[in-house]
């Protein structure tokens, strides 16, 4: 068969033509971006099961018939400011996300608060620590929803010298987040009357070995060893902190750990040790249910605090653009966060609680005893209780933030 | 008490025999690394992911088919081993005829390869790996308060290197592997399987890697990147020694544990400098390498 040279060029013109494809009428949709580590150290603490729980947001809404529709996307910000500033930008400016949730590392965290304020979008964060992010460094596009250092301080420091814990010796990645882990933690511990009897700052990232830290630490002859790292790093020194004997003569203050370092690390380890998370699966029969509905759905690990936060902050928000109207809420980032803060929040996580004006998620601080082997009942029952430190006690006072746009 | 320079000696003490444990490890990549090296020219950058898998193997041997530690002690390094070898067969030998950086990039793409793969299966988060019931439990030396494990690791680390040592440099397959990389058309004249005797080296030197992995388990917590956190200070140790150099990268491996244990006490902020500052200085007082041999 011959092929004629006008019905190739026809051809060719045919195919610079866009294809028009009906767009579905009428239902207005929300975007949710999570934005997390998928790869590296806090993969286990947020990644794919952040993803998983805000999906299941999602469904427990049942967005079907309440006149918008919703979908959840995913990218890895490999704990880079600069990887996460690009992605938030993309997601914004070409891929028509509303909402941006988790980011974990505060280093991001915080690069990613001044994208979402410039084009005025809402940003939901469950997975960083600094608590700069409702302080100087505050937003009206941003809700702080699970944890931060001064809660974290203020429950495992505070409740572990009011248990007897007195005198403590910190181990302390040498970084911004660890040296205000370990001052935060200092200012609770000496204003219960504790001691400080010495710290070490250990090279971040690629310490392996802690145990001349560790050897340390036990000449120090202190009552505590505090932890001030997170993820492997943690993971490391509480090993170690076993095998050199530690653990007979000291208590170990895990300032930023979650149930699935627990996990990893194995009760015979990791038994006596206290830490403090905002959520328990087995706190109650609410926490039950919402962990019978995702914990299957990632291989190996149950949700922590991180992860029922972007649950919990993702279904507020899905309810406030029901309340507010679809439209309206994409169209202004800002006011849709005013009336996340001014509607009450309840969900199966952390039950009925309430935002504060500067952006906190007001959440109760539970201080958790790792439990022995011989106490545990079944997979993954991990912790007793030690205290509580109520909602509104376990966030900085208003005033000593510091954010620009609150007035107390 | 005595004290040195301000610092309680039994502390010190502790932080000498701290820093030889360390350098064990150090030691064993190190001389993996010197062999490949030496032998065969690649700058073997997936030394660590290796190191890794052994713990990994490890661990899959005891959770999956119930092998305990000292079994796999043998056969986690077998078993990577044959891995190296394969992949020295299919990927690694064809880039023997190029540049030095080629082999760097492939081996530092299979390493990026084989973590991501880890991590993928995983997590990042690690396993548990208990000490075996033999080594429970710690010694009071007096000083200090020395874990047996850790007492284990060193004398398993130094026999391993000494009879790597021995075979390379005293025994008639040793001789003629030293033969091979000074020569080897030449070796090849006389009969001898070159291609073989290569890969078989780069075979010794991964089951190297994977044993200091299988001892390392547990200590450190067994994840994906529990190589890349030492690969970077292995190689160090590898450019002080001199490159390819034997004896130098073991003497170097334990004398630089014992520098970086040292800095712990005195500047801890320091201690993961302090090796790459020694780097500098001998580079620039020795560029071959404290134990390189003249060109």
């Amino acid at each position: 068969m011959q092929l004629s040279r006008r019905a190739l060029v026809g051809g060719a013109a045919l195919a610079t033509i866009p294809l028009i494809r009906p767009r579905a009428q009428g239902q207005p949709g929300v975007k949710i971006g999570v934005l997390t580590d998928m790869s590296g150290t806090y993969a286990n603490t947020t990644g794919m099961t952040s993803v998983v729980c805000t999906k299941q947001a999602l469904e427990d809404f049942g967005v079907s018939g309440k006149g918008f529709t919703a979908e959840v996307i995913y990218a890895d910000h490999q704990n880079k400011p600069d990887i996460g500033v690009s992605i938030a930008r993309r997601w914004f400016d070409q891929d028509g996300v509303d909402v941006i949730v988790d980011v974990p590392t505060s280093s991001v965290a915080l690069a990613v608060q001044g994208v979402c304020r410039e084009k005025n979008k809402v940003y939901i964060n469950s997975g960083a620590a600094s608590a700069a992010l409702t302080g100087v460094d505050c937003s009206p596009n941003m809700v702080h929803w699970t944890y931060d250092t001064y809660m974290l301080a203020k429950s495992t420091g505070g409740g572990m010298v009011k248990t007897g814990g007195d005198s403590w010796f910190f181990i302390t990645a040498d970084y911004a987040f660890g040296h205000q882990l370990q001052k935060d933690t200092t200012a609770f511990v000496t204003g219960e009357k504790g001691k400080v009897l010495g710290s070490v700052a250990y090279p971040f990232p690629g310490t392996t070995d802690f145990s001349s830290f560790l050897v340390q630490a036990q000449a120090s002859r202190a009552k505590v060893l505090g932890l001030a790292s997170a993820g492997t790093d943690t993971v490391n020194q509480i090993k170690q902190a076993n095998e050199f004997g530690l653990t007979q003569t000291m208590k170990l203050a895990a300032l930023l750990m979650t149930i699935g370092d627990v996990h990893a690390l194995g009760l015979a380890t990791a038994h006596g040790l206290n830490l403090t998370e905002s959520f328990y699966w087995d706190l109650n029969d609410r926490t039950r249910a919402f962990t019978d509905r995702v914990k299957g759905k990632v291989a190996g690990n149950w949700p922590n605090m991180i992860h029922a936060g972007c649950y919990s902050g993702t279904l507020h928000y899905l309810k406030t653009v029901a309340d507010m109207g679809a439209a309206k809420a994409k169209a202004d980032g800002r006011a849709t966060i005013a009336r996340m803060k001014a509607m009450p929040v309840d969900d199966d996580c952390f039950g009925k609680t309430t935002i504060r004006e500067d952006g906190r998620h007001l959440v109760p601080a539970y201080l958790f005893e790792v439990k022995q082997p011989s106490e545990s009942k079944g997979p993954w029952d991990y912790y007793k209780l030690v205290h509580t430190t109520p909602a509104d006690e376990a966030a900085r006072p208003l005033a000593d933030g510091h954010c620009p746009f609150v007035h107390v | 008490m005595i004290t040195i320079f301000g610092i309680p000696g039994p502390l010190l003490f502790g932080q000498l025999l701290l820093g030889l444990i360390n350098g064990a490890f150090y030691a064993m990549l190190s001389l993996g690394l010197a062999i490949i090296f030496g032998m065969l020219n690649i700058i073997n950058f997936a030394h660590g992911a290796l190191f890794m898998m052994g713990a990994f193997v490890a661990w899959m041997l005891l959770n999956y088919l119930g092998i305990g530690y000292f079994p796999a002690l043998i056969l986690a390094p077998v078993i990577v081993g044959i891995f190296g070898l394969i992949c020295e067969k299919t990927i690694i030998s064809p880039l023997y005829k190029l540049d030095h950086l080629y082999g760097l990039l492939l081996t530092f793409g299979m390493a990026l390869v084989i973590e991501g793969l880890f991590r993928n299966a995983y997590g990042s988060s690690g396993m548990p790996y208990r000490i075996p019931d033999v080594f429970q439990g710690a010694t009071d030396l007096g000083f200090m308060f020395l874990p047996n494990y850790r007492g284990w690791v060193v004398i398993a680390a130094l026999i391993v290197c000494l009879a790597t040592w021995a075979i390379i440099e005293k025994t008639f397959i040793g001789a003629r592997l030293r033969a091979a990389t000074e020569n080897a058309p030449l070796v090849q004249a006389f009969g001898v399987n070159v291609p073989r005797l290569i890969t078989l080296t780069y075979g010794a030197g991964v089951a190297l890697a994977a044993f200091a992995g299988v001892l390392a388990a547990p200590i450190y917590s067994v994840n994906p990147n529990m190589g890349s956190n030492f690969i970077i200070t292995v190689f160090a140790v590898v450019v002080i020694g001199g490159m390819g150099s034997i004896l130098g990268s073991i003497v170097t491996g334990f004398a630089l544990g014992v520098i970086e244990g040292l800095t712990k006490v005195f500047y801890p902020q320091g201690s993961a400098t302090v090796i790459f500052l020694v780097m500098v200085i001998v580079l620039i007082v020795r560029p071959r390498g404290l134990f390189g041999k003249a060109a």
